[in-house]
């Protein structure tokens, strides 16, 4: 009996009217945990309840704790009839389970009914008293800290980073159960809510007790999916990267934390070892560039068929191999101590069944090298038939499916084994031993379910893997420019997995870097970037006929790979005509239908110091005997030009060897028909990698000889620029941008598209799906007009094909603006000129922001995120040419003094969150008449701020009390007088943000990060005036601070502020 | 081809305050649509059509949502549904609650019930205000006034309290709850040179001066009603025109004071036992609620007109009623100095905002 969990109902507000005679409510409110309920005293005829309860007591197992929500349903006494029901509230009360999170939940909930929206208030109070529980056989988890974050949570250390963890549980789905016909709508998506909420903690309580087995103490990285499965049931799956967090206390002091992050022991990969890994690989090429896209697919129950196709490769072997003999010199170095930490790094990698990491971005000298984007898909039937034992009777019982492994070996879990297996092998062929920026997804469309799951392949240091016994031994291992290491090929170009160009690293120049990268992770924050980068994206649409069971599996698993080829193709082209070189945060999502697949890959392209510049593009013609034809291809050809050449200007790629740049080098002959390949000068022939004066610059050639090409063309120039003042980016933070304002928008947008036209061209669909894309980037480039400038960040865009001829497009981001005056504050330039010097000395991308007035909150330190680790609170001092923590505190010193200053002219008083909110100027010309007295009840509901990033800019998080997973069900009947689907739907969305909201304050919290909308499935039925939609979000609910704030506390001791300051440089 | 459905929903409700005017204004999408097409502001952003009907559609949508809680503004605060910060709360509520003046104009003294709603398409045609946006006007003073009717205290503070408004539209208010409440005569022709300005110049006069909440400022006091004891003893003020000796003394200390000061002295030395009638005879009437209704016009037939076709000045009007009101204080039989200067007071200020063509 290890914990006591009470409730108190304190009040309720703005209830509905359900008495039409009185117009009032006669509410009372019950209480349920597990199987126990309490109810409160009906309280008469009033809209505002004051039902000010005895605290409800329920004792119960702690594994009851983690796996139940509280429910409180709030419902109208009479007395005639049935009660009715007002609406409920869920809490999840894993937060408070946990020492270092919240510990009491309190304050006003919305009262959720899944038929009529939001109903009023109720003001709840939850506290647990938990007895410690010795038990080694225990079943709960409770202490393990959980969070979406994929990076080390802000106010943590990491000390250990222990690997890959998962589960999946499987349910029938209350929706196909047969009580569902006799069954109230409303009944059945309560029954569906709460069973999805029951299953995540059950799922959240096993992952938690993987991790305690592994020895840590926390999740990081956490992510829980829904496959709603329709007959065969429902799946709760999740991942995460179990962690042992050290939680950095007010008096740590930035000095200490150098220690922990001082060392990386290996750094060098050019060891034969690698080559002998390659050949034990399936796949001998791939495409050109470090994307290895592999599809295979089983899809009949008779497990055993399982299709290999490596993706493209027929076409792309025929990619010219370049000459890459010579081993580089620089690459000899490595010394024998170098192969034995490397191998400790392996092994202690390998003692894992999956070295896979959820993370995005790391503890400084974590990552030491990067291989590229590897990705595997299964198509797969789901079948009833695998569930014998899931009967009718069973309405909440919640089952393993893994319990059912032994007879059934066609299981999800087998599934995705078969998967990571897949990817795990893609990953070793890139002499990587590490998977990063892991995820996983599926796509399902009736009975056919595609499941995917992509990484970044990786070579990691040992140093958070072991025990760190290890780490001061190797400290002379620094010797490294971090900018540029993690770029060097973890391969060995003797036994390259893929055709590539390799030269020599620009930055360095003394290891080898690849020509193109792509990853799934965020940019290093240590990485050299020229200019700005930008959004990417890839999109495509492909018809497939209609056909049902292993036929339309077959077809779908024969179509994937001509869509991830094209896709690659588009991002490949679209990254050119940009004149980048990398690609971050590569997301390819695919989703099917009943008779389309939609293919959409997202990325940040960067143009990465350490690499290559990219060569243009090349246009060709097939016959070249028409003077017309010639004359539009040279037009076309002059087009992408310009566009390039503009898109340099915008996004301010002058890397310093451009100026040499010709676009356009000798154009191949056409030797194929394939439209995509790499040119290579005569020239060249003899390695010329010695040679960095002149990188050698490819042309990409696209050959016009088919309308698809045509089409290509096209749409690579119907891409509409970023309107001026706007970037976008879809991973954390946008390279050259530093001087982040506190203005934060986090928005969704869904839109669906519905296709009347039935026989569409593949071109046709592809036209409709692209401007779907690109009019609503539009449409949020408008909307956000006057944050301008600002960049979008973590713009995520989901894609799904609810019904035969939609098309759904979701978009969550977030616009953050910054400050693009960078010099406006001149007079305060002077100030430090020697610093400013420092600054430009080491990092030209770094500018500062000496922006220090009272309004704004922008965080003058944030600039230092060139300089300094972004995703945690180690500062990193590891970098040989400057000292940059000493600098790092010259500079908060520095601006503590100006602060304080600037703080004593606006009259010294500590604002709250609210009073700031509150403080912004009224609109011009009313303010003046608006009374001082005049109060806002609005102070009583807290502003929380919402965002799909780890952080909130010119903030610290000061704590993270727990993570919000939130499942919503959401049906009308009376979808006209709602205001139609974009009525409901609006209004929809509007209460899922609004329950975060309440749920993030009642634990004490004022803003949610790593916010994420993981599912939106909408579903219509306008002739029947009704639809329903299912939304799932999540996030970790966190206390934030202004960094302002913080320093202006006057009793907070030096140490802390200095603290403060160094370690909040990231945000 | 079709989108079947386009929403964007921010944390932080996004509210463009050009389009809630639209809606306000009772202008259709597709009408906003075009107007912010044509307009320059938005010509910068290149916006499309689509862009702009998105965009449009998204906010009406949000606006129809907030509707329902700026009904009831101090909802607006507490709910959770939307993240509105403060200050644009502030904006939505005094935009909501704003109104054209032309349109209070004619709705001014009328009973805000459902007869005059059904005129609601006359006023609409006459003011040129949209009939959507006379039925937002109309339904806030229904609303406000049903609020306020029978609370106790000062009209104007609770007017602000309950609706969160700014001092000068509640005070707008007040004078419309006020008009409504006693039901004033405003629509006859002799009045219609009047503006809704005057009027409410004319409503917090009488609210701040005439009231039962004028005198003590007990908390229990009703604000919306004239206070009867007081109107019931202007007849006192009779004496001053029944007194053949005391109106003679009166007369002759104005004329004293105002030789040479005012152009119009000729005519006034004529008319000045008609005037003083005039004035008297109104507050002495005050007793009946149907001579309460007919103050403005009494005032403008009895007062106003006789001075305008003697072509007083304003100055000289000034003159007149100051040293009217003045020199009654001078007279050794006159008792009645507080009620005189009471109902001067008003009268006087009255009489000068309405004397004007």
């Amino acid at each position: 009996m290890p914990g006591k969990l009470k409730a108190k109902i304190v009040a309720g507000r703005h209830l509905p009217v359900m008495d039409r005679a009185s117009d009032l409510t006669d509410a009372f409110v019950e209480v349920k945990f597990g199987n126990t309920t309490f109810k409160t005293d009906v309280y008469p005829k009033s809209l505002n309840p004051q039902w000010n309860s005895e605290w409800f007591k329920f004792e119960v197992d702690d594994e009851d704790l983690q796996d139940e929500p509280l429910q409180i349903t709030v419902l109208d006494h009479d007395t005639y009839s049935a009660n009715d029901a007002i609406g409920k509230v869920y809490i999840d009360i894993d937060p408070l389970l946990s020492s270092e999170a919240a510990t009491v939940i309190s304050g006003w909930f919305p009262i959720y009914d899944t038929i009529h929206g939001i109903r009023g208030e109720i003001n709840v109070l939850v506290k647990v008293e938990l007895f410690n529980d010795l038990n080694r056989f225990r079943q709960s988890s409770c202490g393990v800290k959980f969070f979406c974050t994929t990076s080390i949570p802000r106010c943590y250390r990491a000390v250990m980073v222990h690997g890959f963890v998962e589960e999946l549980v499987v349910n029938e789905d209350p929706e196909y159960q047969w009580i569902d016909r006799i069954r109230t709508p409303r009944a059945s998506n309560e029954a569906r809510q709460r069973l999805i909420s029951l299953m995540s903690g059950e799922l959240q309580r096993k992952i938690g007790l993987k991790v305690l087995e592994m020895g840590g103490n926390a999740v990081v990285g956490y992510l829980q999916c829904f496959d709603l499965e329709g007959e065969s049931g429902l799946v709760v799956r999740a991942i995460g990267t179990a962690c042992t967090l050290d939680k950095l206390s007010n008096t740590y002091t930035p000095a200490t934390a150098i220690n922990p992050c001082n060392s990386s022991p290996s750094k060098d990969i050019k060891e034969a070892g690698f080559g002998e890994e390659a050949p034990g690989v399936p796949l001998s090429s791939g495409p050109p560039t470090p994307l290895r896209a592999q599809t295979f697919s089983s899809f009949s129950p008779s497990k055993s068929y399982s299709r290999q196709s490596s993706s493209s490769d027929t076409e792309l072997s025929l990619t010219p191999k370049t000459g890459m003999g010579s081993g580089g010199s620089a690459g000899k170095e490595a010394g024998p101590l170098k192969a034995l930490l490397r191998q400790q790094t392996q092994t202690a990698l390998e003692q894992r069944e999956f070295p896979f990491f959820t993370l995005t971005s790391f503890p400084p000298g974590f990552l030491l090298h990067v291989g590229g984007v590897v990705s595997a898909r299964s198509v797969k039937l789901l079948d009833r038939i695998h569930n014998p034992a899931l009967g009718n009777t069973r309405s909440y019982k919640l089952l393993d499916w893994n319990s059912f492994t032994a007879d059934e070996p066609e299981t999800r879990d087998a599934w995705w084994e078969e998967i990571r297996q897949e990817i795990k092998s893609h990953a070793k062929a890139l002499g990587c031993h590490a998977v990063v920026g892991y995820s996983e997804s599926t796509s399902i469309c009736e009975e056919v379910c595609i499941l995917s799951a992509s990484g970044t392949a990786a070579i990691l240091s040992s140093r958070f893997m072991q025990d760190s016994a290890l780490d001061t031994e190797h400290r002379f291992e620094d010797l490294m420019s971090p900018g540029c290491a993690f770029c060097h090929i973890p391969y060995d170009e003797l036994n390259m997995p893929f055709p590539a160009q390799l030269t020599y690293c620009h930055c360095c120049r003394r290891y080898k870097v690849p020509d193109v990268l792509f990853t799934t992770i965020d940019l290093p924050t240590e990485a050299n970037v020229t200019g700005k980068g930008c959004l990417i994206q890839a999109r495509l649409c492909r018809t497939k006929k209609k056909a049902q069971g292993e036929g339309n599996a077959t077809a779908i698993s024969n179509l994937l790979p001509f869509l991830e080829y094209e896709l690659h193709t588009q991002l490949m082209n679209k990254l050119k005509l940009r004149s980048m070189n990398a690609l971050f945060g590569l997301r390819i999502q695919i989703s099917v239908g009943e008779n389309m697949l939609l293919g959409l890959a997202s990325a940040t392209g960067v143009y990465l110091t350490a690499l290559p510049s990219p060569g243009g593009i090349q246009i060709a013609g097939k016959t070249p005997s028409d003077i017309t034809y010639e004359q539009h291809i040279s037009n076309m050809q002059k087009k992408i030009n310009d566009t390039i050449a503009k898109n340099k200007e915008l996004y301010e790629i002058n890397p310093p060897d451009l100026v040499e740049e010709v676009i356009g080098s000798p154009i191949p002959e056409p030797r194929q028909r394939s439209r995509l390949f790499r040119s290579h000068s005569e020239s060249s022939d003899e390695v010329s990698e010695l040679d960095l004066s002149h990188g050698k610059k490819d042309a990409f050639v696209l050959e016009i000889d088919d309308t698809d090409a045509v089409e290509d063309i096209h749409s690579l120039l119907t891409d509409a620029p970023t309107p001026p003042g706007f970037y976008s980016c879809n991973t954390e933070i946008m390279p050259g941008i530093y001087n982040w304002t506190s203005a934060l928008q986090m928005f969704t947008s869904v839109r669906v598209f519905r296709l009347s036209n039935v026989n569409l061209t593949n071109q046709g669909l592809n036209k409709v799906f692209n401007d779907l894309c690109e009019n609503l980037l539009k449409s949020l480039y408008f909307k956000l007009r006057s944050m301008v400038p600002c960049c979008l960040c973590h713009v995520n865009f989901t894609v799904a094909v609810p019904e035969d001829e939609l098309i759904q497009v979701a978009v969550t981001a977030v616009a953050m603006s910054f400050d693009k005056d960078q010099t406006q504050e001149n007079g305060r330039q002077s100030i430090d000129k020697n610093l400013m010097k420092a600054i430009t000395e080491n990092e030209d991308q770094l500018q500062f922001p000496l922006e220090l007035s009272a309004e704004s909150s922008s965080n003058p330190l944030n600039s230092a995120k060139g300089l300094s680790e972004v995703s945690g609170p180690l500062p990193s001092a590891r970098a040989p040419s400057v000292d940059y923590s000493s600098f790092t505190d010259r500079c908060s010193s520095w601006i503590e003094q100006l602060r304080l200053k600037a703080h004593t002219i606006r009259c010294g008083s500590i604002k709250t969150m609210s009073s700031l909110e509150k403080a912004s100027p009224l609109p011009e010309g009313r303010s003046r008449s608006l009374r001082s007295n005049r109060s806002y009840a609005g102070s009583s509901v807290t502003v929380v701020k919402m965002t799909p990033l780890s952080f909130i800019p010119g903030t610290k998080i000061i704590k993270y009390l727990g993570i919000i997973n939130m499942f919503f069900i959401r049906e009308t009947t009376s979808l006209r007088e709602e205001g139609g689907v974009s009525g409901f739907l609006h209004s929809f969305i509007a209460e899922v943000f609004a329950m975060v909201r309440a749920h993030v304050a009642a634990l004490g919290g004022n803003a949610v990060v790593s916010y994420n909308m993981k599912e939106c499935v909408f579903m219509e039925n306008p002739n029947k005036n009704q639809a329903q939609c299912l939304i799932n979000v999540s996030g970790d609910a966190v206390i934030f601070v202004r960094e302002s704030e913080l320093e202006a506390t006057p009793p907070q001791p030096h140490s802390a502020s200095a603290q403060t300051s160094s370690s909040g440089e990231g945000t | 081809m079709s989108m079947e459905l386009d929403v964007f929903v921010g944390n932080t409700t996004i509210i463009d305050e050009e389009v809630y005017q639209l809606w306000l204004d009772g202008h259709s999408v597709s009408d906003a649509v075009r107007m912010r097409l044509e307009s320059d502001a938005l010509s910068e952003c290149e916006a499309s059509g689509e862009v702009l009907h998105s965009d449009t559609m998204d906010q009406y949508r949000t606006f129809q949502m907030c509707e329902r809680l700026l009904h009831c503004p101090s909802k607006l605060a507490n709910q959770l549904l939307f993240q509105i910060p403060a200050h644009r709360q502030a904006m939505l509520i005094e935009r909501y609650y704003e109104f054209d003046h032309t349109f209070a104009r004619e709705v001014l003294g009328k009973k805000l019930s459902k007869g005059t709603k059904k005129d609601l398409d006359d006023i609409s045609l006459k003011t040129g205000v949209a009939l959507k946006s006379c039925r937002r006007q109309f339904d806030n003073f229904k609303r406000v006034f049903k609020v306020v009717e029978e609370l106790k205290g000062p009209l104007v503070e609770n007017v602000q309290h309950h609706f969160l408004l700014s001092d000068s539209l509640a005070r707008d208010y007040a004078a419309v709850v006020f008009f409504a409440n006693s039901r004033f005569e405003t629509g006859k022709r002799k009045l219609q040179y009047l503006s809704f300005q005057d009027f409410a110049f004319c409503a917090g006069q009488l609210i701040s001066y005439w009231t039962v909440g004028a005198v003590d400022n007990m908390m229990e006091d009703m604000d919306v009603d004239l206070e009867k004891e007081f109107l019931h003893d202007l007849k006192d003020l009779k004496v001053l025109v029944n007194d053949k000796d005391m109106l003679d003394q009166h007369k002759s200390l104005v004329c004293y004071q105002l030789k040479g000061k005012i152009k119009a002295f000729s005519e006034m030395e004529a008319n000045f036992k008609n005037l003083s009638r005039a004035l008297i005879n109104i507050a002495s009437k005050l007793t009946n609620t149907k001579d309460v209704r007919d103050l403005f016009i009494d005032l403008v037939e009895k007062f106003i007109e006789p001075c305008r076709s003697d072509k007083w000045t304003v100055g000289d009007l000034t003159l007149f009623l100051t040293h009217y009101t003045s020199t009654a204080h001078t007279l050794e039989m006159f008792r009645f100095q507080i009620l005189w200067e009471r109902y001067m007071g008003v009268i006087k200020s009255c009489i000068l905002k309405m004397y004007h063509d």
